[in-house]
C-alpha cells in the first residue's frame, strides 16, 4: 500500500559540473559525428527556389479553399487534394512577428543582433509567409505590421536559395527607402 | 474504455548534467514509482517510453538503448515522441494501454539527457528545422519562442513585467521540490527584466534550463487498483492535436491545437467550465509567456486574460487556480520528456496530498496537465481526478 509521504521522496542522481569534466574528475567518452546530407527539395520547392533566382516569389493557389499559399506546396493540407496553379506574388509584405537575437545558431552570444521574423507576403492569403532576416533599419524601428520589401542579391550571385533575398527592409511611403 | 488509475510516480534530480547514464536515470525514476505503487517488475504488463530527439544525447534508436532501465526487457514496449509534447503524450499512450484492456498494469518512463551535447543542446535543435527554407538562415530555437512571444504580447498589449511574474512564481514554487534545478526563493520581477537579453523579447530568466533527468508513472486498471492503493487517482480525460508543420501560415498569438486537445480531454472528463471545475493546472512552461499562452489554450480563461489572472494572484499556490505549483519547467528544470514529473506526476501527488512543501491547500480534486511540442504545433492534455 502506498505510504502518505511527500513525493518525490528523494532526488536520486548525481550532479556533474563542467569543472568535473574539464578536470577529468569523471570518466567520459567523446564522439564527433561526421555526417552530411543532401536533400532533394521536391517539385514545389524546386520551382520556388528557381523563381527566387529570377527575383520573384511564387505561391500555389488552391481553388477549393481559395488560399494562395506560400511557401508553395503541390497539395493542400486542408483540402487534401492537389493545388491548382502557380501565382506570382509581390516581393513586399508585412512583418507578422519578429525577434532581435543576440544568439547565434549554437547559442553563442553575438554583439550585433540578428533581426529575424516572419513576413506575410503581399498577394498571398493573410498570415501566409516565411521566416527571414530584416535589415536596412535600426532594431528599434522594427515593428509588427511594418511594410517591408525584399532586398535581392545581385542576379549573378543568386543560387536558388532563400538567401537569394538578403533581407527585408522597410518600405517608405512614396517608394523605396533612400 | 476501462477506467485507469495512477498508483505511483517517480522522478530523479534534474540538473544541467548528471553523472548517471540515461539507462541508470530511467532505472532510478522507475524504481521510485514502483516503490510508491508497491509493485515489482513482474507486475508490469507493458511499458511506454517517452524521450525527445535522439540528437540530444547522440544515441539513435534511443528506445532500444534505454530498455533495461525502463523495466521493459522481455515485455511489450514502445517509444513515443512528439518533441516537447512527449511529457504528456507518453502518459496518454500509457493510459490507452490500460484503457483498451490490453494491459492491466502499465509503466510510463520519460528520460532525457541533454547535457551530453556540445557545445550546447541548442546545437542539436539545429536538426529539427526545415532543411530547405529555415536552415539556410542558421536559426536558433529561441527565435521561435521569441517570435511567438512577441506576437502574443502584441496581440493583447501585454507588458513584459506581467510575463516575468510567471518566472518569479514558478522559480519560487520550486523551492522545496527535491529535484529542482533553478528554485529561487528571492527572485523578483526586476531580476527577470534585468537578466541577459537572448532574443528580444526573451531574456535569460524567461527561459527554463536544459537538463538531464527522468520520471516515471504507473497505471493500473480499475479492477486491480484496490490491490495497490486505497486512494487511487483516475485519468478522467486525455486529448492531443497537432497542427500543420507550416507555422509561418498561421497566427501564433493563440495555440488553437492546444484548445482542440483540451476540448477533447474535457469532453471525456465531462468538464464544461474548466476554470470552475479544475483545481490545479500544470500547463507547459518552457518559457514564462508559454504558461499564459497555454492557460488560454487550455480554455482556463479568455484570450489575453491569463496575465491579468497572474497579476491578481489567482495562479499562486494559494490562489483560486494554482498554476504550476510544482515549480514547472522554469523552476524544476526542462529535461524535455521527463517534465512528465511536473506535468503529470505532480498532479497525482497533489491530488493524493503527497506534494509536501508544494502541496496546494483545500483538498484539490481535479488537475489538468499539458505539454506542447514539435515546431509550435502539438498540444497534449491530460485530466486527473480523485
Ligand atoms: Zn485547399
Amino acid at each position: 500500500m502506498a505510504k502518505k509521504q511527500a513525493m518525490p521522496k528523494s532526488a536520486p542522481g548525481t550532479h556533474v559540473s563542467t569543472k568535473d569534466i574539464v578536470n577529468k574528475k569523471i570518466a567520459y567518452t567523446w564522439w564527433e559525428p561526421e555526417v552530411q546530407y543532401s536533400w532533394s527539395v521536391g517539385p514545389a520547392m524546386s520551382r520556388f527556389l528557381e523563381e527566387l533566382k529570377n527575383g520573384k516569389i511564387v505561391g500555389r493557389k488552391c481553388r477549393k479553399c481559395r488560399r494562395v499559399i506560400v511557401p508553395p506546396r503541390m497539395f493542400c493540407e486542408h483540402c487534401y487534394g492537389p493545388t491548382d496553379e502557380w501565382v506570382y506574388l509581390k516581393d513586399t509584405g508585412s512583418v507578422e512577428t519578429y525577434s532581435i537575437s543576440y544568439l547565434d545558431a549554437d547559442a553563442r552570444r553575438i554583439k550585433e543582433p540578428i533581426l529575424v521574423g516572419v513576413v506575410s507576403i503581399d498577394g498571398a492569403s493573410p498570415k501566409h509567409g516565411f521566416m527571414h532576416y530584416f535589415g536596412g533599419m535600426k532594431p528599434e524601428e522594427l515593428h509588427i505590421g511594418m511594410k517591408v520589401k525584399a532586398v535581392w542579391k545581385p542576379k549573378e550571385e543568386r543560387e536558388g536559395s532563400i538567401r537569394d533575398i538578403i533581407y527585408f527592409e522597410p518600405v517608405k511611403k512614396g517608394g523605396r527607402k533612400k | 474504455m476501462r477506467e485507469v488509475a495512477v498508483i505511483g510516480g517517480g522522478m530523479t534530480l534534474f540538473r544541467r548534467r548528471l553523472l548517471e547514464t540515461g539507462k541508470e536515470l530511467s532505472y532510478l525514476a522507475t524504481k521510485m514509482a514502483m516503490e510508491e505503487a508497491g509493485i515489482e517488475k513482474q507486475d508490469i504488463d507493458m511499458v511506454v517510453l517517452g524521450s525527445a530527439p535522439d540528437a540530444f544525447d547522440g544515441i539513435h534508436i534511443k528506445g532500444d538503448n534505454l530498455v533495461d532501465g525502463c523495466a521493459a526487457a522481455g515485455k511489450p514496449y514502445v517509444r513515443v515522441f512528439n518533441g516537447g509534447g512527449t511529457g504528456v503524450f507518453a502518459p496518454i499512450a500509457g493510459w490507452w494501454h490500460v484503457a483498451s484492456g490490453v494491459a492491466d498494469v502499465a509503466l510510463v518512463v520519460c528520460e532525457e539527457k541533454m547535457g551530453s551535447c556540445y557545445p550546447h543542446p541548442q546545437t542539436a535543435f539545429r536538426h529539427i528545422w526545415d532543411p530547405i527554407l529555415d536552415r539556410p538562415l542558421n536559426p536558433n530555437l529561441v527565435w521561435l519562442f521569441a517570435m511567438e512571444m512577441n506576437r502574443y504580447m502584441t496581440a493583447h498589449d501585454i507588458k513584459k513585467e506581467d510575463i516575468a511574474l510567471v518566472a518569479v512564481k514558478n522559480k519560487r514554487n520550486a523551492v522545496g521540490h527535491p529535484c529542482a534545478q533553478l528554485a529561487d526563493p528571492n527572485i523578483t520581477v526586476e531580476d527577470v527584466l534585468n537578466s541577459e537579453m537572448m532574443a528580444w523579447p526573451v531574456q535569460r530568466l524567461d527561459i527554463s534550463p536544459p537538463s538531464d533527468g527522468a520520471s516515471a508513472l504507473i497505471y493500473c486498471s480499475k479492477d486491480k487498483a484496490r490491490q495497490f492503493t486505497d486512494e487511487p487517482v483516475w485519468v478522467a480525460g486525455t486529448g492531443w492535436t497537432i497542427d500543420s508543420t507550416m507555422w509561418t501560415n498561421r497566427d501564433l498569438y493563440f495555440p488553437q491545437y492546444v484548445a482542440n486537445a483540451a476540448k477533447m480531454a474535457y469532453k471525456m472528463a465531462g468538464i464544461s467550465n474548466p476554470f470552475k471545475e479544475i483545481d490545479i493546472a500544470e500547463p507547459y512552461d518552457p518559457f514564462d509567456y508559454k504558461e499564459l499562452h497555454h492557460m488560454e489554450g487550455l480554455l482556463l480563461c479568455d484570450k489575453g486574460q491569463a496575465p491579468i489572472l497572474t497579476r491578481e494572484g489567482v495562479t499562486q499556490r494559494d490562489g483560486d487556480l494554482p498554476v504550476c505549483p510544482s515549480g514547472g519547467l522554469l523552476g524544476v528544470g526542462n529535461p524535455i520528456a521527463a517534465t512528465m514529473g511536473q506535468k503529470v506526476c505532480e498532479l497525482y501527488w497533489q491530488l493524493t496530498g503527497k506534494a509536501g512543501k508544494r502541496q496546494v491547500p483545500g483538498d484539490p480534486r481535479v488537475g489538468v496537465g499539458q505539454a506542447w511540442g514539435d515546431i509550435m504545433q502539438m498540444g497534449t492534455v491530460i485530466v486527473l481526478r480523485k
